[in-house]
């Protein structure tokens, strides 16, 4: 339970860490304060996620215990969440197809028989309604842009698309869940998640990469085998902390 | 306006049911949609508001401050357009 738990808080933190990068940083201010909204809105599901990991756990753990003192390894978030920002364009391809599984699989764990993470995705099922209908609306603009902004998200498409699978492969850990009905079975997900992509992608006049029946993809973070980027978002995270255990603001 | 500037928008919020949409301020847009969910992160993220209405600035046509000695200053003396000028009846309570 608590792994699962972790995997769901850990993909948000994760998430919500990377878009935190643009902070500062975005292509004009207002989208600078939409990406800075959405980092927040990640990182708050992560924090109630965790406080309910430690309640589960005891042992004197609290929320920050989980960010701030694991190691990769023991990280279970979904590869596709610790893909560098990259330029505009590939952070909203990383963000449409993330905010399109968050805002099925959210909906779907409402249902969940666990009435703690039910009310978790109530929540967040709100929030992460407004971070798909931004990342639907910017791969729209780009495709339908100039050449410049359609090549890039199309590009942006394509390189992401092999880090889409393993959202909707479950591991042992979700095997488990999904018998015992506390977590939606991710598979089931799939049409629904390409139903939403080809939409988004067709109205974009972008193409859809390949078909994805069968197709390769990467994964190995749901089981912490995390890509080279992941211990460089952790080595800045949990820097702070690393060096002055117990440090409060 | 030159090429590579979005055009401005003045942003209008209503902050409750009931109450009239408030200019908050502006920011830089495409167009009206884009406008609008801009607005949302940008002046709704403290639960300002419930309801946003954006117009392009150019469509804003304002007074000018020269005319303001003939347009406003002539009021100054005259305090009988406030109805507290006048002396009410003792029996008028609820005025």
């Amino acid at each position: 339970m608590i792994n699962y738990i972790l995997h769901l808080a850990d993909n948000a933190l994760i998430y919500g860490h990377r878009l935190s990068e643009w902070c500062g940083h975005g292509p004009i201010l207002e989208v600078d304060m939409a990406l800075s909204n959405i980092a927040l809105d990640n990182i708050g599901a992560a924090r109630s996620l965790y406080q309910y990991a430690a309640t589960i756990e005891g042992n004197g753990k609290t929320e920050d215990s989980y960010p701030y003192q694991r190691d990769v390894r023991e990280f279970k978030n979904v590869l596709l969440v610790e893909m560098p920002n990259g330029d505009f364009a590939d952070t909203i391809a990383r963000s449409l197809f993330f905010d399109a599984y968050q805002f099925l699989f959210y909906t779907a764990l409402q249902k969940s028989s666990d009435k703690q993470l039910a009310s978790i995705a109530e929540k967040s099922l709100k929030e992460v309604t407004y971070h798909l209908r931004f990342s639907k609306e910017w791969t729209i603009r780009m495709g339908d842009g100039t050449e410049e902004s359609k090549q890039k998200i199309q590009h942006a498409i394509n390189e992401l698309w092999s880090y889409t699978g393993e959202m909707f492969d479950a591991s042992d850990v979700e095997k488990q869940m999904i018998e015992t009905g506390i977590a939606p079975d991710i598979a089931s997900l799939k049409p629904m998640w390409e139903q939403i992509i080809s939409d988004t992608l067709e109205e974009a006049t972008l193409s859809f990469p390949i078909q994805m029946q069968g197709a390769w993809f990467q994964k190995g973070g749901k089981t912490g085998v995390h890509t080279e980027y992941m211990g460089f978002l952790l080595a800045e995270m949990q820097y702070l902390q690393k060096s002055y255990p117990g440090l409060e603001w | 306006m030159s090429n590579n500037e979005w055009p401005l928008w003045e942003i209008f919020i209503r902050s409750k049911a009931g109450l009239d949409h408030k200019h908050v301020g502006s920011l830089h847009a495409t167009d009206a949609q884009m406008a609008i969910e801009m607005a949302r992160d940008v002046y709704t993220r403290r639960q300002e508001g419930i309801s946003i209405w954006a117009v392009e600035s150019i469509n804003i046509h304002a007074s000018n401050p020269d005319d303001a000695a003939s347009f406003f200053d002539p009021m100054n003396d005259k305090v009988y357009r406030h109805p507290t000028f006048y002396d009410l009846p003792d029996e008028l309570t609820h005025m």
